[in-house]
């Protein structure tokens, strides 16, 4: 059977669509953590209507579990947030948005969406996929949560469901694209977790994830290896550049 | 207001403004390679202390925990057979509920 051939920007909406309905499904799984680790259904839902990042929302959640500092929490959040920073750098140029537009694309830029609309071959497909993958994952990763918070409260330990493992499996899969991208990513990751798990005994919880970043300052202050000549880094990171 | 609300607002308000700043402001900001490595790198190096201290820690205390790392060992496995994300998930989760409730781990 021949393929029809879409449209690039009926392919992007089309990938866009099924991106954004499989990933959002997981927000049961936030839905369910975020209730269980002790925030109300409403301060859930507000965290997935309004920050709409999942790492900071999943994070912020993980530090109200362990009783942990709240200030540390939500640098931490923040901190993980800030990459939606510097996907909205790359993104201005491609998407182009003016006045009201720009308000409401903001809001719609996530890993998903950013790795949809990087990967399209021009900016109107790239703008087509953008637009598809934020629709499809902001109403269901909203029904989503909305659903795990409200079924949280029937299931008895959430552990026997394996609750707990959902927030550190979802960081992985987050990681794991990056750390394919190169020998220093890789380093980065292992300094970030020793440094974390070291400073547990002795921070409130939430604070050794914001002092790993130092990991990252460490790295990006060495002189770097030739990384510019590498051809075959080059190379790994252009092909392994796809985020969860 | 409580304080965990207070948290909730601060995180949702300041990940929304993190996204407009990087769509409003001039691309140049990242022109200087170390700054660009260095907002490269952060999030890789967060992410790894978050999976390390959820695997190791509960609290201020650290510990091995038998059905939670064999959990994060499904996530593992379903991310290097190339799973998408929610496989990747239930497997994890699966894996550790189905250890729990056979009383292994």
């Amino acid at each position: 059977m021949a393929d029809t051939p879409l449209r690039p920007q009926a392919r992007a909406t089309r990938d866009g669509l099924a991106l954004g309905l499989a990933v959002g499904t997981s927000g049961l799984a936030f839905g369910a953590a975020a209730v269980t680790s002790g925030l109300s259904v409403a301060q859930t839902c507000v965290l997935s209507l309004f920050a709409y990042t999942g790492a900071s929302q999943f994070a912020l959640a993980a530090v109200v579990a362990g009783g942990g500092s709240l200030l540390a929490g939500t640098a931490g959040a923040v901190l993980l947030g800030s990459r939606n920073g510097l996907y909205g750098l790359r993104l201005a140029g491609l998407l182009r948005p003016r006045g009201i537009t720009r308000l409401l694309a903001a809001h719609g830029i996530t890993d998903e969406s950013t790795a949809v609309a990087l990967a399209q071959p021009g900016p109107a497909s790239a703008r087509a996929g953008f637009r598809a993958t934020f629709a499809s994952l902001y109403l269901t990763w909203n029904a989503a949560t909305l659903a795990g918070a409200l079924g949280a409260g029937r299931i008895g330990s959430p552990d026997s469901f394996g609750l707990d493992v959902v927030g550190p499996a979802a960081f992985l899969a987050l990681l794991w694209p990056r750390l394919a991208s190169g020998r220093a990513e890789r380093g980065v990751a292992l300094a970030g977790a020793v440094i974390a798990v070291a400073a547990t005994p002795f921070c409130p919880p939430g604070l050794p994830v914001v002092l790993a970043a130092a990991a990252a300052l460490g790295a990006a202050l060495l002189p770097q290896p030739a990384a510019a000549h590498d051809p075959a880094a080059e190379a790994a990171e252009a092909h392994g550049g796809r985020p969860a | 207001m409580t304080a965990t609300w207070i948290a909730v607002l601060v995180t949702a308000v300041s990940c929304y403004a993190l996204k407009l700043a990087g769509l409003t402001m001039p691309p140049r900001l990242l022109a200087h390679p170390r700054a660009q490595r260095f907002a490269s790198l952060v999030p890789v190096a967060l992410l790894a202390a978050l999976v390390a201290v959820d695997a190791f820690g509960r609290g201020r205390s650290l510990g091995i925990e038998p059905a939670r790392l064999a959990g994060l060992a499904a996530a593992v496995a379903a991310l290097a057979l190339r799973a998408p994300f929610l496989v990747v998930i239930v497997a994890a989760a699966g894996t550790a509920a189905a250890l729990r409730a056979l009383g292994i781990a």
